[in-house]
């Protein structure tokens, strides 16, 4: 039996290699990977507290965490796309179109 | 057998529901987008007379439609009407008539509701991704302007970073409590002592991030100014009415009701950060060039001002707060469609310099212009003074004298760059012609906020009973 602090500290890993990725890399499509791992470190968290908790909550939580990442995912992507067929980046450095 | 819950309480957005995927179908048979627009505007009516009719708590206590919510759905509502009503012809200039365009602003604004009804985190999340998730597709809804793309894309990776924040801050929070219902969260918190707890207090800073990116509080506002002056104008103005007034409903809920007993812990977060907003918001507007990124950093600044009311922490201050929001919905959107107005074919109208002389050509447009210049900066009889004095007064009764006295100085530092654009238009020559766009739909939208901005001015007593009376009625229910 692993105890709940195992997986704590598992999902605070998970979610802070989200934070730092995201605040590090340049790249549109990583710093939406990172965004990614950022929910998936909060799904742990939400599972394993739903678990030792003994409560539903938590997992439904994660369930809808995981159709909004979906739903996210579709719409960050045609996003990128967009930028991408008028621009030909993917570097956010590099949009600078807006500036005062 | 479990019983279904009454849908009662929940009819306006189930309404609303239906009117946004309806106007999604009709898109398809209906070729005159106008037509579109004049439905949407009709079912945000409906909508309107269905929230007023509405009380109750339904789906155990996940959803209440109480008098807060009510008043903050109808700031909403108003705001998507007067939004609607100034992008009818904008859109057609920006080539972008497309009819997801008002489906997708129904939808945005049913995420708003929700977000304002939420009794329980998990409704609360789902509420601001559907509102944020329909917001980051019209900030890039003109597909072939570079800008608006970089703004849709800024919008979201701070919009998704932000949410990702608040979900570990809900996780935390169900974590300690074992809930994730608000007022469950509330007792167990005061039950328990929790006060001192580091993983709560990380969860609080925490939630404090994530509405602070989602109203737009320095230092969380570094996307607002790219992001207003990239997406297209109507939707720059809707975005800074609705989505912060949403943000704010949501805050007063989480913090006012689950963090009650940490009041003193979360005011001496948020009251560096409102100090910070207004500094930033105020002193920053005044370099800009471009009017509507200008207005960006008014509406980080006008967070600020709101956001004292949260931090007043009482009946009183709530009252203030929402007023403040509503009274910001007729100003900001009436400002917003003057800039509409200048926009025309080949021609942006977007720099303050285009702004010179505008009353010798078009003075009625820059009577209205200096109207909501004046309430912007807080000058009576308009409703911007009434806004920020209750604010302000409710401060002072909570005992935030000094906080008020730095706002106060903040609020004149304003008055620069608000008077400067009205020393363009009636003290400058006009440099070149400058021909407006106008329609029947603007002009109404702009009748109606300019009405809003000075009865609200003139007869400021209704207003505040209906947010004070919304809240004794409602708060807690």
């Amino acid at each position: 039996m692993v105890e709940l602090q195992w997986y704590l500290y598992l999902s605070a890993a998970v979610f802070t290699i989200g934070v730092f990725g995201f605040l590090t890399r340049r790249n549109i499509i990583f710093m939406f990977i990172s965004i990614e791992l950022m929910l998936n470190g909060v799904n742990i968290s939400l599972v394993s507290f739903s678990h030792y908790l003994q409560d539903p909550r938590g997992q439904i939580l994660a369930f809808f965490v995981i159709t909004v990442a979906a739903a996210e995912a579709a719409i960050g992507l045609a996003i990128i796309i967009s930028v991408f067929r008028n621009k030909e980046t993917v570097y956010v450095d590099e949009m600078t179109e807006t500036k005062g | 057998m479990v019983e279904f819950p009454p849908l009662g309480p929940v009819m306006p957005e189930i309404l609303m529901t239906g009117f946004a995927l309806l106007i999604l179908v009709l898109d398809l048979v209906i070729k005159r987008k106008e037509t579109l627009a004049f439905l949407s505007v009709a079912a945000a009516a409906v909508v309107m007379y269905a929230v007023l009719g509405t009380s109750g708590v339904t789906f155990s206590g996940m959803f209440a439609a109480d008098g807060y919510s009510m008043f903050f759905k109808l700031i909403f509502l108003l705001s998507l009407i007067l939004s609607i009503l100034i992008s009818v012809k904008y859109i057609a200039i920006e080539r972008v008539n497309y009819g997801e365009y008002y489906s997708l602003m129904l939808f945005s604004t049913l995420g708003m509701m929700i977000m304002a009804s939420a009794g329980d985190l998990i409704v609360l999340y789902l509420g601001i991704e559907l509102m944020a998730l329909s917001t980051y597709v019209l900030a890039g809804f003109i597909r072939h302007a570079v800008k608006s793309n970089e703004a849709a894309v800024k919008y979201f990776l701070l919009g998704a970073f932000a949410s990702a924040l608040l979900l570990y801050g809900i996780s935390l929070l169900y974590g300690l409590t074992g809930t994730t219902d608000i007022k469950g969260v509330a007792a167990y918190i005061s039950d328990n002592g929790l006060a001192g707890n580091p993983a709560l207090m990380l969860s609080v800073i925490l939630f404090v991030v994530a509405f602070g990116f989602k109203i737009a509080a320095a230092p969380f506002h570094m996307w607002a100014p790219d992001v207003y002056e990239g997406a297209p104008t109507s939707i720059t103005a809707f975005m800074s009415v609705g989505p912060k007034a949403a943000g704010f409903a949501a805050m007063g809920r989480v913090f006012l009701i689950a963090f009650a007993s940490l009041q003193v812990q979360w005011a001496a977060i948020l009251i560096p950060l409102a100090i910070v907003t207004m500094a930033v918001g105020n002193i920053i507007a005044i370099s800009q060039t471009n009017i509507k990124r200008m207005l960006a950093y008014s509406s980080i600044a006008h967070a600020g001002y709101a956001l004292m009311g949260v931090i007043a922490g009482t009946p009183e201050g709530l009252a203030g707060m929402m007023s403040y929001l509503l009274i910001y919905a007729f100003m900001n959107i009436g400002a917003f469609a003057i800039i509409i107005m200048l926009r025309s074919e080949g021609f942006s109208g977007e720099n303050i310099s285009d702004y010179e002389g505008l009353s010798k050509k078009h003075p009625v447009s820059a009577a209205l212009m200096l109207i909501f210049m004046f309430s912007l900066t807080g000058i009576p009889p308009t409703a911007g003074f009434i806004g920020k004095f209750y604010v302000f007064m409710a401060a002072v009764n909570a005992g935030y004298t000094w906080l008020v006295v730095v706002a106060v100085i903040f609020s004149a530092i304003s008055a620069f760059f608000y008077m400067r654009i009205v020393m363009y238009m009636y003290m400058k020559e006009p440099r070149r012609e400058v021909e407006l766009t106008t329609s029947p739909a603007l002009g109404l939208a702009l009748a109606i906020s300019a009405l809003g901005v000075l009865v609200i001015g003139v007869f400021p007593g209704r207003l505040l009973d209906l947010a004070r009376i919304a809240i004794t009625l409602g708060w807690g229910l």
